[in-house]
């Protein structure tokens, strides 16, 4: 009998403890359903939808954050003293105006007035010295940690903070533009940051949404829209159908084959998306240790085929490490030093030993369908000069961990991109002792060069030190040098004002719906 | 009594083997936390500090118990991409996967015990041979696959939902629900077939008893032993069988909110483990051992609830 009561009881409470799992969230407020009809597009007041592809599973720390997904989402929310605009330019955000001394020593910021962050509290001179300081000994991203170490003092008189330098450095004004303001004492930002951008933040729901509401208090002209929804999908297929059903208001980086399904009356905007697509290959291991090889696989790979068959054509050939974006320091005279010859490549590989031509493996992230598709022509491709390569796919940690960290692989297909907008966040990586030299990229020539540049304090002489490095990269065939890819944007028709930056943002305050 | 302590001190073992096994399998597969958390920009000492910060540069064994002993405690600990505490996400999500095996269960029940009885009493030749030739279709048509069918055909080709569209528990109640029906019916069609099947053949099975010609001999209509006496034995395997399925429904959910996008404990584990998230995966590893242990356990009781004779063992 006992048991039989027990045997009844557990069923219940098995039940029980189902239904009240679900039961809990009963008491939270219901909100209108607006959100639901899927068929017509959610035009509702002044507020959109946006579909995102990954989580933002990161910490919303400024200094700690480090996906691309997640920056590209807090950019509306966090702001430097200055800020990037569209064009590459920097513009007063939370400065109201700045000077460089001439030497190229000393910054002056003057510090706007009825800057109020997103919890209400007024900015200081004294918020600005902390986030500096903040920033220069928890940033994750480390050019920025030693752009800011040359910093020798910084100060503030009432509303002016002045910083002085060790060294000049001709790129500092971006590395400012990355050093978030945040309340000094707030130690919250992990979870619910505060900054000072158009948008602040409301909540986060995992896997699910990321809610952004328009900064009422904002000094300048602010956001248009009321609020931004960011829905989260994961999964690719998951995210085009919700688009495809007219769910959504805006979704990027979508690709070819997305774009030429979608059928629900979206205005499809193209740019690219600010990374530099490489065959990556290990010159520290054989036979990428020989520049011969190297080159002939630059002569083996044929470029404009490979964005045909995997993006109808669609991207920007690259031929260094460098993207059309800066245009400053792009060269498309670079993308076609190794114009397709298959007769070349043999006749390199025979002068390096490898007549009969040789294997190697491909370690692809797997979660990046784009280099996947990518190493899938290259391997193609490469056979015809006898060359047989074969795909790895790792899971993105392992990629990490093994090919990034202990760089332990012979060649990936993979994308670098610019944390910071300026030459160096793309080319310090190659000289040979930086850590971040995944490729062991030993070249006495270009250390020099690359520091030569950096030590420059003339921006034009800096550009030109800079596009040499370039042209070595290019000359010594670094790497197999492929695109920058494709973006696209699908957004509502009745949205207007969205603009591509150079860097890897969507920028959510200059959106608004035309009547 | 005895089998009670018995079995609540196998959970426990059970849930301390698993709960291990899952940390060390993290030893063995490559990936570090802190390269997911810091991204490929960071210097080599902001990971060590980093390791530090979260306890990862000491030995394994005692991060183990340092974690055992604060769950035993109810402290989940804190999610290392989130930020947040494990419990709140927990409560967060396991509604959701907790509402989709219900829901699971209630179709598999409902569906499969009448369907059962009808296949099995059918005195129809034709019948009976296609029923059990579509059984046996539907029950090798694994749930993810039925999903995707789901997916492409009822939503993308008849629209008549938008896949991944999931509406949250604490947006609508009933949104929530119309959006898991199908995926809930996705993981209940196989078991379902499965369940007709079993329930088919312990029906013919027990018709061929003597007490059945016995009965029939005596005058009973047909139908009267079939209610009388022998759905009761022919049922008792069913039962035990229907427990179980109650905690492979909850497994089930594992790819099948991958397929539909919904944000419940398995799509979070799934995410926990490739981000590394040792204490999200360690947390639901628990819950979802838990859950099949508690399921089994009471599948054992019933089945000595409905079978006296099996008693006492």
């Amino acid at each position: 009998m006992i048991k039989r009561i027990l045997a009844v009881f557990l069923a219940t409470a098995v039940m029980a403890g189902l239904l009240c799992g679900c039961g809990e969230a009963t008491t939270q407020s219901p909100v209108a359903s607006d959100e639901t009809t899927d068929s017509s597009r959610a035009d509702q007041g002044n507020e959109i939808t946006v579909g995102i592809a990954q989580d933002l599973d990161d910490s919303l720390d400024p200094n700690l954050m480090t996906a691309a997904g997640t920056r590209e989402v807090m950019f509306n929310v966090f702001e430097g003293l200055v800020k990037p605009n569209s064009d590459g330019d920097y513009v007063c955000a939370v400065a109201s105006d700045y000077e460089k001394s001439e030497d190229g020593l000393t910054y002056t910021f003057t510090l706007r007035d009825g800057v109020v962050f997103h919890n209400g509290q007024s900015c200081t001179a004294e918020d600005v010295i902390y986030s500096f300081e903040t920033c220069a000994a928890t940033s994750v991203t480390s050019a920025v940690v030693t752009a800011l170490s040359a910093i020798t003092d910084i100060s503030a008189q009432d509303n002016v903070i002045t910083i002085s330098l060790s060294a000049p450095n001709p790129d500092f004004i971006s590395y400012v533009s990355s050093v978030y303001i945040i309340p000094k004492g707030y130690t919250q930002q992990a979870t619910a940051p505060v900054g000072t951008g158009p948008f602040r933040f409301v909540s986060r729901s995992v896997q699910e949404n990321f809610i952004l509401e328009r900064n009422e208090d904002y000094y300048g002209e602010g956001a248009k829209l009321d609020k931004v929804t960011y829905k989260i999908y994961e999964d690719n297929n998951a995210l085009f159908t919700a688009l495809n059903s007219g769910a959504l208001d805006l979704v990027a980086h979508l690709t070819v084959d997305q774009v030429n399904n979608l059928s629900n009356g979206y205005n499809v905007l193209e740019g690219t998306m600010n990374l530099v697509q490489a065959l990556y290959l290990n010159n520290a291991v054989a036979p990428f240790d020989n520049e011969l090889v190297r080159k002939a696989l630059c002569y083996a790979v044929d470029v404009d085929s490979l964005l045909s068959l995997t993006a109808e054509g669609h991207g920007t050939k690259l031929g260094s490490s460098m993207y059309p974006a800066f245009g400053k320091y792009f060269d498309p005279a670079l993308a076609e030093a190794y114009p397709y010859d298959v007769e070349k490549a043999k006749e390199l590989l025979k002068e390096a030993g490898y007549e009969d031509g040789f294997s190697f493996t491909i370690t692809v992230p797997s979660n990046y369908q784009p280099h996947v598709d990518t190493a899938v022509v290259l391997v193609e491709q490469l056979k015809a000069v006898g060359i047989d390569a074969q795909i790895q796919q790792v899971e993105w940690n392992t990629w990490l961990t093994e090919v990034y960290g202990n760089r332990n692989f012979e060649a990936t297909v993979c994308g670098f991109d610019a944390s910071t907008l300026n030459a160096s966040a793309l080319l310090a990586r190659w000289v040979s002792d930086n850590d971040k030299n995944m490729i062991n990229y030993n070249n006495p020539l270009y250390d020099e060069t690359f520091a030569k540049a950096q030590a420059s304090a003339d921006e034009a002489e800096q550009t030109e030190l800079y596009k040499q490095c370039l042209e070595i990269l290019s000359d010594t065939a670094a790497n197999v040098y492929i695109q920058d890819l494709a973006d696209f944007v699908a957004i509502n028709p009745r949205l207007q004002g969205f603009e591509f930056y150079p860097l890897y943002v969507i920028d959510m305050s200059c959106l608004y719906f035309a009547d | 009594m005895k089998y009670i302590v018995k079995k609540t001190c196998t959970l426990i073992i059970t849930l301390f083997i698993v709960s291990l096994l899952a940390f060390l399998a993290f030893q063995i597969i490559p990936g570090d936390p802190t390269t997911d958390l810091l991204g490929t920009e960071a210097t080599e000492e902001a990971k060590q500090a980093l390791r530090q910060e979260l306890g990862l540069d000491r030995p394994v064994l005692v991060r183990y118990f340092d974690w055992l002993s604060g769950f035993v405690r109810g402290d989940m600990g804190e999610s290392y991409n989130y930020r947040m505490p494990v419990r709140d996400m927990l409560a967060d999500k396991l509604p959701v996967t907790a509402l989709l095996t219900l829901l699971s269960f209630v179709f598999t029940i409902a569906l499969s015990i009448p369907l059962g009885i009808w296949a099995g009493s059918t005195r129809s030749r034709i019948m009976d041979l296609s029923i059990s030739a579509l059984d046996q279709i539907v029950m090798s048509v694994p749930p993810f696959f039925l999903g995707m069918l789901a997916c492409y055909f009822l939503g993308n080709v008849l629209k008549l939902f938008v896949p991944g569209n999931f509406v949250s528990y604490t947006v609508s109640w009933s949104q929530c629900l119309g959006y898991l029906i199908l995926p809930a019916l996705a993981i209940a069609i196989p078991r379902i077939a499965m369940t007709v099947k079993m329930l088919r053949s312990s029906i013919q099975s027990q018709l061929e008893q003597d007490y059945v010609r016995t009965s029939r001999s005596r005058g009973s209509s047909r139908g009267k032993i079939l209610r009388r006496h022998v759905l009761k034995n022919a049922l008792i395997p069913v039962i035990s069988f229907l427990a179980v399925s109650a905690a492979e429904i909850m497994t089930g959910s594992i790819i099948i909110e991958q397929v539909f996008t919904i944000p419940g404990i398995s799509r979070l584990l799934l995410a926990s483990i490739s981000n590394r998230d040792f204490p999200v995966v360690q947390a639901i590893v628990v819950v979802m051992a838990a859950w099949i242990v508690i399921v089994n356990f009471a599948a054992d009781l019933l089945y000595q609830l409905a079978d006296p004779r099996i008693r006492r063992l």
